[in-house]
């Protein structure tokens, strides 16, 4: 009999050593004469478990992890092909725990498909939203995402639904698709999982928008930093082209929609989507005054949807079982499910989809384990370079975009790092003031000066020179980098400077002071 | 010097007329040939319709893009807060040290250079580095010694 191993492919598999995994185990099952077919799969997203080996068996799939080249000659030898027993054991993949209590709904594949057979997407439910989409007239279709209640996934959760109608409302000669797959935040991985683990379901979306919006080109901006989801992509692509699922008559029905990769170029602020299309349209990444607004005047000046990964890769489903099904999930006005990305000083770092509503605290013990470190977690950053840091006593706030700006915080794109109490918090601070500088596009003058003035300002706080003065002086530059930029790159920098300041004060004294301190503890 | 302009021409042919192709065009021939020569910008210009000035601006503007030949391997240390709270911050230090170079800087013996990275997307795996397009996770200053040692032997 032949025998199916899945290796994941993800490149967070890749990084722990899962193509050497994989050589070993055609190695090792040429040298015993088994027939083995082996799946590279998606990530399951329980990272600190890969690379995570799982074997198909009449019960279901079995795991075994973290495994390295060097435990496949024992895992042959257990017969875990026969899901044996064996130390990297896992049992059932759906029945571990941290899997088991998740609600994956725009995650449903990931994990469980070969990201690009066409074939396996559809035995998993996989286009079912597109035959719908294709029965529905335009305006039906677009009410289906206003009533889902879903809301933009990149950060800014501007409802899907109201940025579709204004497109859908313009007249134009050519309207355009634009998947913002710039995924710059620190602590965010989400996206990148989607396109290398299940790339049809954001295709899927896209040619859902174009029916929608009557849009019939595509593009996917995807950031440089990521050439394994460019290739997931590309390859599905062009299988979805194959397939008449794309194209000049999707399926048959006269409509068109055409979808092509562009490649980003290491620039933070081009995930803003007023500099990526410029980027897109061949210029520098610089952010356009607004209005007029991208769904108006887009890319090459034509009424376009900029959309994340993951509000696009949501689509899919609400259109396959309804925009109730998915509104039924989540808080408030925060409906459907958030996939959480674990990060930092994390001892089980990984992919978490739940309905909105889920506090820090479930996060971060619950699933997270705890610190990496063993330590105390001392903060967390919530929402990637641009979002405030949390005390350990916000860690009871729910997952919810209103309740975290109850407590000037964001949710951002899902991303949660976590600090143990070794962090000092001037630094990161400082940080946050530099990394601004770095990729500050040059437009406004807050963003542009404000960032190098913070980084100085700070230098000169922990170097002792009249600390108190240049505390006030910091809140001065942050408010007019919050009111004065141009975008959320310089009107966002003081989330993380301000939050550190308010809730970690005690960080913000004298270099040397710490060191005394630290002298006398000691 | 010939080689470069057939491989130019031919590039360019390719992204004349796409929408926006400027950026395509630019990551094809720093594909191709490493990095992108400033003595590529008249060709670049005269087919595209731009300023070299606009070519220019547009190479600086991204951080991705070099004027000059990198090393045969091209070491990339993540900086971001992820990799920060599990010690990037001492492997930067490390890795410096032991390649006697600082970040944008390539090895005299033209075998690496190295980088800084604002997240590289593995953060639940931090801390990260790239080496040329893989990702390597939960990284050591041991660990990294190793791979620097492997990939040059």
């Amino acid at each position: 009999m032949t025998y199916t191993v899945y290796i994941p492919r993800d490149s967070g598999a890749l990084a722990m050593g899962a193509e050497k995994v994989a050589n070993a185990v055609i190695q090792e099952a040429q040298n015993r004469g088994l027939a083995v077919q082996i799946v590279r799969n998606g990530s399951r997203g329980l990272y600190w478990l890969e690379t995570m080996l799982e074997v198909a068996t009449p019960l279901g799939r079995v795991a075994y992890g973290p495994v390295k080249a060097k435990d496949v000659p024992s895992l042959f030898e257990a017969d875990f092909l026969n899901a044996k027993p064996h130390a990297l054991y896992l049992g059932l993949t759906e029945e571990i725990p941290y899997l088991k209590k998740q609600q994956r709904l725009t995650f449903a594949r990931v994990g469980v498909t070969d990201p690009v057979s066409l074939n396996d997407y559809l035995a998993h439910d996989g286009y079912k939203g597109l035959h719908n989409a294709l029965k529905l007239t335009q305006a039906d279709i677009v009410k289906n995402v206003t009533d889902s209640g879903l809301r933009g996934r990149g950060g800014a959760a501007f409802p899907t639904g109201i940025k579709w109608n204004t497109v859908l409302a313009c007249q134009a000669d050519q309207k355009y698709i634009v998947c913002n797959a710039d995924e710059g935040d620190s602590g965010t991985y989400s996206d990148r999982m989607i396109m290398e683990g299940d790339p049809f379901v954001l295709i899927e979306g896209m040619t859902i928008a174009g029916l929608a919006v009557g849009a019939t080109q595509g593009y996917i901006y995807l950031r440089s930093e990521y050439p394994h989801a460019l290739v997931t992509l590309n390859q599905a692509i062009e299988a979805a082209k194959q397939a008449n699922y794309l194209g000049d008559n999707i399926l048959g029905s006269g409509k068109t929609f055409h979808l092509e990769v562009r490649r980003a170029a290491g620039a933070y602020v081009c995930g803003e989507e007023t500099s990526l299309l410029e980027s897109l349209e061949g210029k520098r990444g610089l952010v356009r005054f607004k209005p007029p607004l991208p769904a108006i005047e887009g890319l090459f000046g034509k009424p376009t949807v900029v959309n994340n990964v993951i509000s696009l890769a949501t689509i899919p489903i609400i259109l396959d079982k309804g925009a109730q099904f998915y509104a039924d999930y989540g808080m408030g006005r925060s409906r459907g499910t958030l996939p959480i990305q674990l990060a930092g000083n994390i001892k089980h770092g990984g992919l978490v989809e739940l309905a909105f509503g889920a506090t820090l605290r479930e996060l971060l013990y619950d699933y997270g384990g705890g610190s990496a470190s063993g330590r105390p977690i001392r903060a967390v950053q919530v929402g990637g370079p641009l979002g405030a840091y949390l005390p350990e006593s916000q860690f009871d706030t729910p997952l919810d975009y209103e309740e975290f700006s109850k407590i000037w915080a964001v949710l951002g794109h899902g991303g949660i790092v976590a600090f143990d109490d070794t962090v000092d918090m001037a630094k990161m601070a400082r940080y946050a003031f530099e990394f601004c500088a770095i990729e500050s596009c040059g437009k406004c003058t807050p963003c542009r000066i404000g960032s190098t003035r913070g980084v100085e300002v700070i230098d000169k706080i922990m170097a002792g020179t009249e600390p108190e003065k240049n505390i006030e002086l910091v809140r001065d530059l942050s408010d007019t980098m919050l009111n004065g930029s141009l975008c959320a790159l310089g009107g966002m920098t003081p989330y993380p400077v301000l939050s550190a300041m308010n809730h970690f004060a005690e960080d913000f004294v004298p270099n040397a002071y710490k060191l005394q301190q630290a002298k006398v503890a000691a | 010097m010939q080689d470069l302009h057939t491989k130019l021409d031919a590039l360019i042919a390719k992204h004349q007329n796409m929408p926006g192709g400027l950026l395509p065009l630019l990551h094809a021939i720093q594909d191709s040939i490493g990095y992108i020569p400033e003595t590529a910008y008249d060709d670049i210009s005269k087919a595209l319709n731009l300023s070299i000035a606009e070519i220019h601006g547009v190479v600086t503007f991204y951080h991705h893009f070099r004027t000059t030949p990198p090393g045969r391997h091209v070491l990339q240390i993540c900086r971001a807060e992820s990799c920060q709270a599990m010690g990037s911050e001492a492997l930067e230090a490390h890795v410096k040290q032991h390649l006697h170079i600082d970040y944008h800087q390539t090895t005299l013996d033209q075998a690496f250079t190295l980088e800084p990275v604002y997240c590289l997307g593995n953060c639940a795996l931090s801390p990260n580095v790239m080496l040329d397009e893989e990702v390597h996770g939960r990284m050591t200053a041991a660990e990294l010694d190793a791979l620097v040692a492997e990939t040059v032997a």
